[in-house]
């Protein structure tokens, strides 16, 4: 048994929008934009946010994996939508992991992906690694055209790892390229030449040279470079300051996804582990307020690595976005006319969500253990007609359920951040059903029989006191995590 | 099997205001609207009146909880009055508990009201309502269209209805409910509309369009009750009794188990089999006249038809395209202008539908009187959502006795 990564995963949201459409909007007042206008950027559906993001990529990696051993669950973002609530304690509960585990929010630095890998390599356990961003930017900005949501997940612990740690180094400091506060709301960035000339170029090679020195390699051993950094050419140019090959300098997806912030080493790496062969060396790299270089070989076990989407997939599971009003809505960039229907109270009650947190965070159902009937939610009565013992029911996990459309709409009358809202009854042929809102969805792909898996979502807003509540919903099956 | 409710029960006098856009009237005046025309007819007093019942749905909206509004409203002498809410069978329920009320001997007369004052919401619509603190969690934003617009496709799926096939019958519904709305003084909605004008309009959900839906408006309507005895006391002839009230109410198999398809209504089936069964009615498309369903969408009525055991399962859609259900059918189906054209003030419908049948069977129905004077009328209530909800039924009829 050695340590290292057992398994990974990553999470792209199906909308990309497209950034010639950021820039045709634009360009009358940033002409610069017009030249970036190229490509597209993955954007979230309104109801996700790095939360939710985290689930699904951290069920990617728990494909095939015991969720019962996971020891510890730390979850990096410089977006967490709570300040003061473990963003972490929610994503452990919609996994369902064991409340005996330790959980941590890892913040405020870009890093902060690659320094929770780093911690959980350090450790003993299998740890739980997911890293999320999701953005708020300004409309025109560098952040706009260049960011993408996304997110990634390692399980890190001991067993037939995919990936060792050679070494890793790490340098502190307090160089502030951007930053972002609440009063600044949205990032404030200083000068990009500055910023590559004293920031990246004088503080990620030494870290380099140090990681490739302690595991005994030279830089042309390295076959995977990952190098998170949004200036163009960048990645290439530390790439021939250090000796590394400039072949082996990895995509940084700014075509296809956009820079996921936090999460983007760890995306990076995933998108590596992917196309990896065994002996290959992957150098991964997280910039901010100094770096973390770590240095794995890859195993012949990930190989093995079947049944998830990763990074390849998610980015095949797409739809293209051309319409920005749509994205600044979502992002409350723009204040769209909600409509009185809108103002209906969103107030969760805490003690309820608490009372609840089975049937509502980990989508628990129950199994009556007279009759065999599964049913949502868990109940002190069987719902069997022929049936209808009491206290009989054990708990019975719906989230990695496909079920099949028994009925649908697409409602134009009802409050929807994106109109309209599809819902219907959700039917699992093992037992159980729920009316249940549908999300990723287009009004003409719904027909009865069409099978949906569930994915953890935001419920509603509630924009009278700053709250939100998740609950699952169900999407298209084909491409997913876990079904 | 109890013995049920059959004939035991007569109605005395009935009232119904003007249903529609009432910007000027607050609910208590349209509760006296009501009243003042069931009382004169029933050729009573207020304090001979021993007990009350009000439904109301959306009280938030309105009057506010309890049955103070009505004792105030009407100026009861403090005598019991009780407010009920079980969703669109609201009305019903007040029937039924002044129904049972004079059937158990402990009232001799009693009065039920129903009202609902939905246009101070500022919106279209009906208005939005809470469901509960933990349904809120995992329940959709759903809207009333939305929820019943299920049915369709459910009931596509079901019985292989090619889409356009199910959305004429339902145009239809909307078509023959409008022809009949325009004869009635009472209704909201008097316009006489075309097939293209329900297939072109707006889509609300999908596939449910603007003309598929029902209005949306203040009302009332009040029935008292006394025994036939003590209506004939009071110089009542032709009595008008209560054959039958039933009420379905789902215990989650349809929302929970996988044994309910989605293309009909569980509670409508059940209610409609008991209400026979108590009225004596042994084939329902021979013996009952006169419908007045819950319309609340094209849809629900057309499900509904099969659910009441008059229609054959899978054969609503010919039935309704052929006229069985037209006001000069075999067995009209809101021929007062039903849901559609009256709007559907919650606490209001289930008493407006019953005020039809006894004008229907007195002859006093105008315009749109049957020629032959119906002897057997049902009315339904449906409330809540397709997949859990209410179901209410009353069966009236001449007097046996």
């Amino acid at each position: 048994m050695t340590y290292g990564i057992l398994s990974y995963g990553a999470y792209i949201p199906r909308l990309r929008l497209q950034r010639k459409a950021i820039a045709e909007a634009n360009s009358w007042f940033n002409a610069a934009l017009k030249s970036q206008g190229k490509g597209e950027r993955a954007m979230c559906n309104w109801d996700e946010d790095p939360v939710t993001m985290a689930v699904e990529a951290a069920r990617d990696a728990l494909v095939g994996q015991k969720r019962d051993g996971v020891s510890a669950l730390l979850f990096a973002s410089t977006t967490f939508p709570f300040l003061d609530r473990l963003n972490a304690g929610v994503v452990a509960g919609a996994l369902s992991l064991p409340e005996e585990i330790s959980s941590n929010d890892v913040a405020a630095t870009q890093r902060a992906g690659t320094s929770a890998l780093l911690q959980a390599l350090a450790g003993r356990g299998d740890t739980l690694v997911v890293a999320a961003e999701k953005r708020d930017s300004k409309a025109a900005s560098p952040v706009e055209m260049q960011a993408g949501d996304g997110a990634a997940a390692l399980l890190v612990g001991e067993g037939e790892p995919v990936a060792t740690l050679l070494a890793s180094a790490t340098r502190s400091a307090d160089f502030v390229d951007h930053y972002r506060t609440i009063e600044s709301g949205t990032d404030y960035g200083w000068e990009e030449r500055w910023i590559r000339d004293a920031g990246y170029m004088t503080i990620v090679p030494p870290a380099i040279a140090s990681v490739l020195e302690k595991a005994g390699l030279k830089a042309s051993d390295v076959t995977h470079f990952c190098m998170p950094a949004v200036l163009p050419k960048l990645a290439n140019t530390i790439a021939k300051a250090t000796g590394i090959p400039d072949a082996v300098v990895r995509d940084n997806l700014h075509a296809v996804c956009g820079e996921t912030g936090a999460a983007h080493p760890l995306v990076m790496l995933v998108a590596a582990l992917e196309d990896a062969k065994p002996g290959d060396k992957i150098l991964v790299a997280g910039f901010g307020q100094g770096v973390d270089a770590l240095l794995f070989e890859v195993t012949p076990a990930n190989a093995r690595q079947t049944g998830r989407l990763g990074v390849k997939g998610h980015l095949a599971r797409r739809r293209e976005e051309a319409n920005y009003n749509k994205f600044l809505a979502f992002n409350d960039v723009i204040e769209i006319e909600r409509g009185m229907r809108a103002e209906a109270d969103k107030l969760t009650a805490l003690s309820a969500m608490w009372r609840n947190r089975g049937a509502v965070t980990s989508f628990m159902g129950g199994n009556c253990t007279k009759c065999g009937t599964l049913q949502y939610p868990l109940s002190r009565v069987c719902v069997n007609p022929n049936c209808g013992a009491v206290d009989t029911q054990v708990p019975e996990p719906f989230a990695d359920k496909t079920g099949k459309i028994n009925s649908y709409t697409a409602d134009r009358l009802t409050y929807s951040p994106d109109p309209p809202a599809a819902y219907g009854m959700i039917q699992f042929e093992e037992g159980g059903r729920w009316m249940m809102d549908f999300t990723d969805v287009e009004e003409g792909d719904l027909e009865v029989g069409r099978p949906m898996r569930m994915m953890f979502r935001v419920k509603d807003v509630d924009t009278q006191r700053g709250f939100r509540r998740y609950f699952w919903k169900a999407a298209p099956a084909g491409g997913s995590a876990g079904a | 099997m109890p013995k049920g409710i059959r004939d035991k029960v007569a109605i005395l006098g009935m009232g119904c205001s003007k249903f529609g856009e009432r910007w000027d009237m607050n609910a208590e005046d349209l509760m006296v609207e009501a009243y003042i025309e069931a009382i004169a007819d029933a050729g009573i007093e207020t304090k001979q009146i021993d007990a009350a019942w009000l439904g109301t749905a959306i009280e938030e909206q309105h009057v506010g909880k309890s049955a103070v509004p009505l004792a105030v409203a009407l100026r009861l002498p403090f005598i019991p009055v009780t407010r009920v809410e079980n969703f669109c069978a609201s009305g019903t329920e007040a029937f039924r508990g002044a129904v049972y009320a004079v059937a158990s001997g402990a009232a001799d007369i009693a009065l039920a009201l129903g009202v609902e004052k939905l246009k101070d919401t500022g919106y279209g619509g009906l208005p939005q309502r809470g469901r509960g603190t933990v349904n809120n969690m995992t329940w959709p934003n759903l809207s009333a269209p939305g929820s019943f617009a299920q049915l369709a496709a459910a009931y596509r799926a079901k019985h292989g209805t090619p889409p356009e096939d199910l959305k004429r019958a339902m145009a239809h519904i909307s078509v023959k409910s409008h022809d009949n709305g325009a004869r009635n003084p009472k209704a909201h909605l008097r316009n006489k509309i075309n097939i293209d004008t329900v297939l072109n309009a707006p889509m609300i959900a999908e596939p449910l369009g603007l003309f598929d839906c029902c209005g949306v408006s203040d009302g009332s309507a009040c029935a008292i009750v006394t025994t036939p005895e003590i209506a004939r006391s009071l110089g009542k002839t032709d009595l008008i009794t209560v054959k039958a009230l039933q009420l379905s109410v789902s215990n989650g198999t349809e929302a929970q188990h996988n044994s309910w398809d989605g293309s009909y209504f569980a509670t409508t089936r059940i209610a409609a089999k008991r209400a026979y069964a108590e009225a004596g009615i042994e084939s329902p498309r021979d013996e009952v006249n006169l419908i007045e369903v819950h319309d609340c969408f094209s849809v629900t009525e057309l499900v509904t038809m099969e659910d009441l055991h008059i229609s054959p399962e899978g054969r609503a859609v010919h039935d309704v395209l052929d006229g069985f259900y037209d006001a000069d059918g075999t067995i009209p189906c809101q021929i007062d202008g039903g849901l559609k054209c009256f709007g559907h003030p919650i606490g209001a419908s289930g008493l407006r539908m019953i005020y039809e049948m006894y004008l229907q069977m007195q002859g006093k129905a105008g315009q749109r009187q049957r020629q032959e004077l119906p002897r057997v009328g049902l009315t339904h209530n449906l409330g809540g959502l397709p997949h859990q909800n209410v179901c209410s039924i009353s069966i009236v009829g001449h007097y046996d006795g």
